[in-house]
């Protein structure tokens, strides 16, 4: 069962005022993991980018001076002069087109190349990472929220790598271009121009960043309505069964409506920035002309890298010019809502990255053994059923211990969270082939101590042996492999019922896996199912029944084979009747082993050579059956049905 | 489909209008200022006097602001149009699932309701917002520019002719060879999603058998089986841009050659500079509009999956209806089953129920026991009239469940579910469920019969203590008798307990009973129950098998005659008190 402790606020990049908060190296991380997985194309891709970008802000100037001598010889009516003086020019611009379009070409494709490539990388190391991550941090975190990162997240990241910065990238270069060819025509006028633009730069920065800002707030109203009709569409019989329909519309609307005003707030300010921008620069552009026209009058001197007066011939390419700066700024204001979002989303993507792993010191691994009738004992590459221990120590020797399911635990302290303690001094003593219980109510530690067995949480104080080698020495994907569990709460995967009873040892024949399957009393009724075995699960098993979907984890537990194994509330919604019918296979599967089990319902646990009653963390009776019927205490009560347990 | 949807516009067609006009007005100024700046740089260029130049710069000027104030309004119309519409779809889409019935409830899993009113209707807003703001400005843009191109440029214009075809033709190809990759490659990235939520919700198993790099590898697969499919439909897509740019710059290299060509020879009389300018710029215009029509199609057709989602709900019948005259008052509690026959689905194969034929008399208390599957639930669903018979009839007080208004049945017959939920909120608030005018005085009477009144108070906030979504700061006994409570607030003619004192020990199971046979010695109860102790003192025993009732009878009775209930009685018995 999951403990829903949150220790951890929820995860989302949400500073308190609701602005959104991206750690400053987050794009400097970004951009480096993609250069670190793409060291050839990426550079490629901006060289074409660059290309590109230049190649289309230079035509402008071919095509003003073009125009130029048209202009100059059109009133002569000789085509073949003007013919020698433009056909070159025209050439030129048809070749720096032609590369133009190369450029384009290549840099589009490798863009799409990259881009999936690089969401496909971020996909996997982010899954792999997360299959590193220890259970509490699946425990504490909503998976709602981890889910989104995978969504959500990604699909920002994608807007952001594949045209945010792009575009922005471009769209500085035909900028720098255009800037650094104004600076040859004229300083003044150019620093005229930077004035406007700064004007510009403030207003888009003023409403990119509201609709930012409203963009995460819908964001926000979006997952409440989300939860909302979550709970609702869960609860959707309850509600029928009440007549609550109409409570629950009210309820509805208000929290659609708050989505809506946020929404329409977002979209209104993303909306009106092209407009807004796009106009101001044709104001700019007038303004320009007017004061141009001025200047050209007035015949004040000019100040430029040309050296070339103020003339007609400068301030007609120069409004060009303008215009194409302006419309640049437009492109890459449009892109500030895609950034903001887009940096926040990398930013959780990496902090799930960064969650730290759960570490693992062990160095005792377990190995197949063959044992000799010494008793001595030798490690083999094939599998021959027996399996033993092997501890490497200090001084360079390796020992061999074989594998007994042999399980202590000697005054076990543990705390979710610091302070607040949830096992206090529990010691557990679980000879090979034992059947250990743990009874008690909700909340008193059941599951916490199969927790740290198979050390999904570390203990804070005591001991945990296994087979007389402390846990922690044990390396923990073999320490796991020796421990069979089957949870109350069962999880099956997409694919045939088969691959998933072999999902408990993926070398199983199919032999060994129909025979688990019958030893947990489960063959039964998946022959009865549409295609046997073969039958597809899909959706956590949802067509079936929550008892069928236990038999299988069962089986799926079973055909591991593990010495010792851990039952929490494995049988819990299977009907008394059916569970009898089980039982013979369950104790057929339990023979050999050393078992913890826990149950609410006596009948499963009171066969078992040790119960132990836990009470807020602390174990209060043990005994088995028959002498813990003879104290008259908690079990006594839980017995004759005076004592409830939650 | 998009008849539906549009029929959910409703009080904000008038933005969505306004958004058009505005944009028209935007789009024809747009198409206008080229043509006056034009005029102003010839005008600076010939010299003519400063103030013809402020003239003509005043004007643009006015026509930027104008043109600024319709985009502005524009902007803001059109989002609320399209926040508006998409508040519309969530309302209506949640209007209908509130008026389903357990039958289509079943059609749909809850989780696709949520992304059917979540993403999905994300997606059409933006599509719709799309359509507002370029489906009439990009043709009305087109429409002009060529116009224009024609005025101003003359025999020029020619190279519209050839580039717009091949342009056109070039945007349709790519987004016809597009759209099935993106199809296919959305649905693999949905299978992925959903592998990887298992994978969450599974962390304990993986871990527990050490799969981790196991789920790596499988995931690696699937996630390179992804990258491929949608690297090769991006890159289609990418197709667009350079055709975009050849066609651009075809149409630009043409213009000047040719323009230059026949304005030198007809010494500027047929052609004449300013209109090159002019045709270099309108014939941007004309493929960028090309362009976003492109984009356009393409997002309404990737839209048009979630709007095929969205109509499925908006278009489910509700499978039951309130008769034409209903019957409001349910007399009495009395049950009668006459020759009942359901299945879930016209296509199942087999019965869920068959040949049930049953009197229960007003006030009895009535007992339900039988294995998993067996129907029990069934059974007594069709009571508050969850579902409706497949044969035979069902009645409450002798008359029809089928006649009597809804809401009236049900809330006269109140069920706690097996699956039973409570809601965020307070307690108190989930209490009122039961009856939205109860009194406090009511709702802790209800509580002591339910025998919850004593661990409420044990809270610190008592009634008004916090529910969490889902009810997971009560354990499951606390909350199957917070759920009596809320049952018995409707102070019902019957009441159906359906495997609703699983968690709750036998001492204070018994305690619950025996309050009902004191306090509401009329109303019909109904209890299903694992535990043979919680129905053997009922007036009556049913023993459902496979859907069938197996027997009936009294405890003692079924001692002897039913071979099921003996066998489950002992079971209980010999395996000590079942307590769960």
């Amino acid at each position: 069962m999951n403990k829903q402790k949150s220790f951890n606020p929820p995860k989302g990049g949400m500073a308190p005022g609701g602005r959104p908060m991206s750690k400053k190296g987050t794009l400097k991380r970004i951009l480096k993991m993609l250069i670190s997985f793409y060291p050839v194309l990426v550079p490629v891709t901006a060289c074409c980018i660059l290309f590109s970008a230049a190649a289309s802000a230079m035509p402008s100037i071919f095509t003003q001076k073009i125009i130029e001598v048209i202009e100059k010889c059109y009133q002569s009516g000789d085509w073949a002069a003007a013919k020698e003086e433009i056909l070159p020019k025209i050439i030129l611009l048809i070749v720096m087109y032609s590369f133009s379009i190369i450029a384009i070409t290549t840099q589009t494709q490798l863009m799409a190349y990259i881009t999936q490539g690089f969401l496909s990388k971020m996909r996997c190391s982010m899954f792999n990472g997360m299959q590193t991550l220890p259970i509490r941090y699946f425990d504490t975190n909503k998976h709602g929220d981890i889910m989104s990162h995978y969504t959500n997240d990604i699909d920002t990241l994608r807007q952001l790598i594949s045209q945010a910065l792009p575009s922005l990238l471009q769209s500085s270069v035909i900028v720098l271009c255009v800037l650094s060819i104004m600076i040859y025509y004229s300083i003044p006028m150019t620093l005229l121009l930077l004035c406007g633009v700064s004007l510009m730069l403030v207003v888009s920065k003023k409403v990119g960043g509201g609709s930012a800002k409203y963009f995460i707030r819908q964001q926000k109203s979006l997952g409440k309505a989300e939860g909302y009709i979550q709970e609702i569409m869960n609860g959707q019989k309850v509600v029928k069964v009440f007549c609550h329909e109409d409570e629950c519309k009210a309820d509805f609307d208000e929290i659609n409506n708050a989505l809506y005003e946020d929404s329409r707030r977002a979209h209104a300010y993303a909306n009106i920035l092209g407009p807004v921008i796009m106009n101001i620069g044709n104001i700019l552009y007038v303004l320009i002309a007017m004061i141009g026209g001025v200047y050209l009058i007035s015949g004040l001197p000019n100040f430029s890298l040309s050296g070339m007066a103020f003339g007609i011939s400068i301030l007609v390419p120069f409004l060009n010019m303008t215009k194409q700066f302006t419309g640049n700024v437009n492109q890459f204001s449009q892109q500030i809502n895609a950034i903001v979002m887009g940096l926040a989303g990398a930013d959780r993507i990496l902090s799930l990255m960064d969650e730290e792993s759960e570490a693992d010191e062990g160095y005792v691994t377990l190995v197949n053994a063959e044992i000799d009738s010494n008793g001595n004992i030798a490690e083999t590459n094939e599998r021959t059923g027996k399996w033993a221990w092997k501890h490497p120590h200090g001084d360079g020797t390796t020992t061999y211990t074989p594998l007994a399911g042999d399980v202590r635990m000697v005054e076990v302290d543990f705390a979710y969270e610091e302070g607040k303690d949830v096992l206090h001094d529990i010691s557990v003593y679980a000879e090979p082939g034992q059947k250990i219980a743990f009874v008690g109510a909700t909340g008193a530690g059941k599951t916490t101590i199969t927790n740290l067995i198979n050390r999904f949480y570390d203990i804070a104080d005591g001991k945990i042996r296994y087979d007389g080698i402390n846990i922690n020495k044990i390396k923990k994907s073999d320490l796991r492999r020796s421990l069979g569990i089957v949870l109350q709460e069962t999880n099956l995967f997409t694919g045939t019922v088969m691959e998933n009873i072999r999902y408990g040892r993926l070398d199983a024949s199919e032999e060994e896996c129909i025979e688990a399957a019958r030893l947990a009393g489960a063959d039964d009724f998946i022959r009865r199912l549409p295609n046997g075995y073969n039958t597809e699960l899909s959706n956590n098993g949802a067509n079936l029944s929550q008892g069928q979907r236990q038999l299988i984890a069962i089986a799926r537990a079973a055909v591991a084979d593990p010495p010792v194994m851990i039952l929490d509330e494995a049988t819990s919604s299977i009907d008394t009747r059916t569970e009898a019918i089980v039982q013979k296979g369950m104790d057929k599967l339990m023979e050999g082993r050393t078992v913890f089990v826990i149950a609410h319902r006596l009948s499963t646990v009171m066969n078992s050579d040790v119960i132990m009653v836990l009470d807020h963390g602390r174990i209060i009776e043990r005994g088995n059956h028959n002498d813990l019927i003879a104290q008259k205490g908690t079990y006594y009560q839980l017995y004759t049905g005076a004592f409830e347990l939650e | 489909m998009v008849k539906r949807l549009a029929k959910c516009v409703r009080e904000f067609k008038k933005p969505a209008i306004l958004t058009l006009i505005f944009i028209v007005g935007e789009s024809i100024i747009e198409t206008l200022i080229p043509f006056i700046t034009a005029d102003l740089v010839n005008r600076i260029k010939n010299g003519v006097a400063m103030n013809e130049v402020v003239k003509t710069g005043g004007l643009l000027a006015i026509m930027a602001v104008i043109s600024l104030i319709c985009g502005a309004i524009a902007a803001a119309t059109c989002a609320k149009a399209s926040a508006g519409f998409a508040r519309n779809l969530r309302h209506d889409i949640f209007r209908k699932i509130q008026s389903y019935t357990f039958e289509n409830i079943d059609k749909f899993s809850s989780s696709s309701l949520v992304t059917r009113m979540t993403t999905d209707v994300s997606n059409v807003q933006m599509s719709f917002m799309m359509i507002i703001r370029t489906a009439i400005r990009s043709p009305l843009m087109l429409i002009f520019s060529i116009i224009m191109a024609y005025v101003m440029g003359g025999a020029l214009a020619t190279a519209f002719v050839i580039v717009v075809p091949v342009l056109a033709f070039g945007l349709i190809m790519i987004s016809r060879k597009a759209m099935p990759a993106f199809r296919r490659v959305f649905k693999k990235y949905d299978t992925l999603n959903e592998s990887i939520e298992e994978n969450v919700r599974g962390m304990r198993v993986v871990k527990g058998f050490s799969r981790e790099n196991y789920e790596k590898q499988k995931f690696e697969n699937a996630a390179e089986d992804i990258r491929k499919d949608f690297t090769k439909a991006e890159r289609i897509v990418a197709l667009n841009t350079p055709l975009m740019q050849i066609c651009l710059y075809f149409n630009m290299v043409f213009v000047l050659f040719v323009g230059s060509k026949m304005t030198v020879e007809s010494m500027g009389q047929t052609v004449d500079v300013g209109q090159i300018s002019a045709m270099l710029t309108y014939g941007m215009q004309i493929l960028m509009s090309l362009m976003m029509l492109s984009m356009i199609y393409v997002m309404i057709t990737m839209s048009s999956e979630s709007m095929k989602r969205i109509c499925e709900v908006l278009e489910e019948e509700p499978a039951l209806t309130n008769p034409k005259n209903p019957v409001t008052n349910v007399p009495d509690g009395s049950i009668d089953f006459c020759d009942v026959s359901f299945k879930y689905s016209k296509h199942a194969e087999k019965y869920a129920l068959f040949d049930i034929d049953l009197h229960i008399d007003s006030g009895m208390t009535v007992g339900i026991i039988g294995g998993t599957g067996s129907s029990k639930s069934t059974l007594v669903q069709l009571i508050p009239r969850l579902y409706d018979v497949t044969q035979g009839s069902v009645k409450v007080g002798g008359i029809d469940v089928r006649n009597y208004d809804i809401e009236s049945l049900r809330s006269s017959v109140a069920m706690v579910l097996q699956k039973n939920l409570l809601f965020s909120g307070t307690i108190k608030e989930n209490l009122r469920w039961g009856n939205a005018e109860a009194t406090d005085e009511e709702i802790i009477e209800a509580c002591k019969l339910a025998q919850a009144d004593e661990f409420v108070m044990s809270f610190p906030d008592g009634y008004d203590t916090k529910i969490e979504q889902g009810g997971t700061n009560v354990s499951g006994g606390q909350k199957q008798r917070l759920c009596i409570a809320r049952a018995l607030l409707k102070k019902p003619k019957i009441l159906i307990l359906d495997d609703s004192t699983s968690a709750v020990d036998t001492k204070t199971d018994a305690m619950i009973r025996k309050g009902f046979a004191s306090y509401i010695p009329e109303t019909t109860k109904i209890i299903i129950a694992q535990r043979i102790s919680s129905v053997q003192d009922a007036d009556m025993i049913i023993v459902m098998d496979n859907g069938k009732i197996s027997d009936i009878g009294k405890h003692d009775e079924l001692l002897k005659s039913s071979e099921i209930y003996r066998e489950v009685y002992q079971q209980q018995t010999n395996g000590g008190d079942d307590n769960e």
